[in-house]
């Protein structure tokens, strides 16, 4: 089969996987509704229990799981190929680190219980905030080298500020929904949330999707790409501020989640012939797959425990990369 | 006509005068050599040229100064090879030589006809068309360098500026290079290449171009720049030099002597 032939295939399974997972998403839950009156309940107008519990609590569920996991997977492709880095993730430039110091302030002082939408915005703020002391430190002609340096340097800072505020958590209760809230869940988001973060991650999204053609070139080394026509100022700025937008928003409404954007371009890089521009798409439709068959299954593996995503996430994501870098060390190498 | 001008350029790195008030004139069908030694200056007049180093003094590509053309229609004026032989992913061969189409298609277009020819001609010309489907980052280092060359003879640009491309390369690929270069010339286009191999650059080149410490410091037909003199002054080394074939054979022998090297690095 050609490698054009293969990478169609590829892109329509993922697709459907996607559309069965998104499906499942939105029939499965503590609700014991059965598949044909949930998907009835969603698209009737009656105002009853059923269709209540399918809009206001499933349906954004689901609409998150895919975003989120689509931006995931997408940034995570793009920050390999910008960095020319397999291990690189989207929580390297240190924008879930701030997020979540963000959203960890919002619980500490109480702005989360006092505003509806306060603990997302203030994860919004710390993202930007990162974002701009990011590219202070990277500058304009600033190199990748620089741009992980200065990620490594914020993301240590915001969990040293995240461990103060639990250090003088004010009570015990404080601290246990600062640690809850940054084990990252989909649990009871409403659509207020995805509102809020939605515009973002597409934003993100369109910027992050342009970088496609730029990252094959990228291949070759910086010096080979520019001479071939490559602006490595707008791919950096596109690359950081898109990055931001959907991992901030991200981070912002379902706490940090691991392993995803890491192990999904790693598991679909062999399959579309290791192009970044196939990556890209590729990768955005495997992480949603793979976020939102996660959050099922925190559903099904442990119904009444609310067992945390992000801990399913790397219990899964942890041993399943140490076997990808054990199956692939000669050729990475 | 010129297809590359070079205006006293100077690069400056820190503190250091890299590249030192350098005039160039570049036509089309000349083969140009650019020699001497380590640090003195090849690639980085290479890489200012591109622009991808700040540099003081002007360049000219195509009779239109530098600066006027944007990143992607200078590359489709002037090709380059950089010395690194950086592939970060395992692309397959045929796709990597691809990535030279770049700056003739749109940012979402397909591979037209016209790309695949040039593609297809790249890989016959570096012979790596039969590892087509193998992914780049398992052949072995000459056949890297070599998809690599095909990724910038891929480019089609009228300019090529290649940074020690016959590295890595065996003989008969050492020589099938330095023919192809020559054809390149002859068929109107210009390559400038950087080299150490005097003797692949005396018997290939029309011109060389010979740098020390960051100046030009001869310019000319191989045989009027690769002079005992130069030869002793520069590289410090005397030369067996005879001729074979129609062509001038040049092989460096013996360094000078250790207090002419003492002088020449005080």
């Amino acid at each position: 089969m050609s490698e054009d032939a293969r990478y169609r295939l590829v892109l329509a399974g993922l697709a459907m996987l996607v559309a069965v997972l998104f499906t499942l998403s939105l029939t499965v839950g503590p609700a014991a509704i059965a598949f044909s009156d949930s998907l009835a309940g969603l698209l009737s107008d009656d105002r009853g229990a059923i269709a209540l519990i399918m809009r206001e609590i499933r349906l954004p569920r689901a609409i998150l799981g895919l975003m989120i996991g689509a931006t995931l997977g997408l940034s995570g492709a793009v920050l390999q190929g910008y960095l020319r880095n397999p291990l690189a993730e989207p929580g390297l430039l240190g924008i879930s680190a701030s997020a979540s110091l963000g959203a960890v302030l919002a619980i500490y002082i109480g702005l989360s219980a006092a505003l509806p939408l306060g603990l997302p915005l203030a994860a919004l703020s710390g993202a930007v905030l990162a974002v701009l002391v990011i590219q202070a430190l990277a500058g304009i002609r600033g190199g990748t080298l620089t741009i992980i340096l200065a990620g490594v340097a914020v993301s240590s800072f915001a969990g040293a500020m995240t461990s103060l505020a639990l250090n003088l958590s004010p009570n015990p209760f404080a601290a246990l929904e600062i640690v809850f809230w940054m084990l990252g869940s989909l649990t009871d988001r409403s659509m207020a949330h995805v509102w809020l973060s939605g515009p973002f991650m597409l934003v993100g999204w369109a910027m992050l999707g342009c970088l496609g053609r730029p990252l094959d070139m990228l291949t070759l080394g910086a010096d080979a790409a520019q001479s071939m026509g490559v602006g490595m100022r707008r791919m950096q700025f596109l690359a950081v501020i898109g990055t931001a937008a959907s991992v901030g928003a991200a981070t912002a409404v379902a706490g940090a989640i691991g392993f995803v954007g890491l192990v999904v371009p790693h598991i679909l890089r062999p399959l579309v012939g290791a192009l970044p521009s196939r990556l890209l798409p590729a990768s955005a439709l495997g992480g949603a797959a793979m976020l939102l068959a996660a959050d099922v299954l925190v559903r099904l593996v442990a119904p009444g425990k609310d067992l945390k995503l992000g801990v399913l996430t790397a219990i899964v994501g942890a041993p399943f990369f140490l076997w990808l870098v054990w199956k692939t060390r000669r050729t990475m190498l | 006509m010129t297809l590359l001008k070079l205006d006293s350029l100077s690069v400056s790195l820190g503190a250091r005068r890299v590249v030192d008030n350098a005039s160039l004139e570049i036509g089309e069908g000349e083969c140009v050599g650019l020699i001497g030694p380590n640090g003195a200056g090849k690639s980085t007049l290479l890489r200012a040229t591109l622009g991808l180093l700040a540099a003081e003094g002007g360049i000219e590509i195509a009779g239109r100064s530098a600066s006027a053309w944007s990143a992607r229609q200078r590359a489709g004026h002037v090709a380059y090879l950089p010395q690194d032989h950086e592939i970060a992913w395992p692309v397959s061969v045929e796709r990597l030589v691809a990535l030279g189409r770049a700056p003739h298609r749109g940012p979402f277009d397909g591979l037209g006809p016209r790309d695949q020819a040039a593609i297809e001609a790249a890989m016959r010309r570096m012979e790596v068309d039969r590892f087509r489907a193998q992914p780049a980052t398992r052949l072995s280092g000459g056949e890297k360098a070599r998809v690599l060359i095909a990724r910038a003879l891929a480019q089609e640009a009228p300019l090529l500026l290649a940074d020690e491309p016959t590295a890595g390369l065996d003989p008969s690929h050492q020589i099938a290079l330095m023919r192809l270069f020559r054809t390149l010339a002859d068929e109107g286009r210009a390559v400038v290449a950087s080299l150490h191999d005097l003797g692949l650059a005396a018997r290939w080149c029309t011109r060389l171009v010979l740098l020390d410490r960051g100046r030009i410091i001869a310019d000319g037909a191989p045989d009027t720049v690769l002079t005992d003199e130069a030869l002793h002054a520069v590289y410090g080394v005397t030369a067996f030099r005879a001729t074979a074939d129609g062509g001038m054979v040049l092989q460096p022998l013996d360094i000078v002597d250790a207090s002419r090297q003492g002088e020449k690095n005080p």
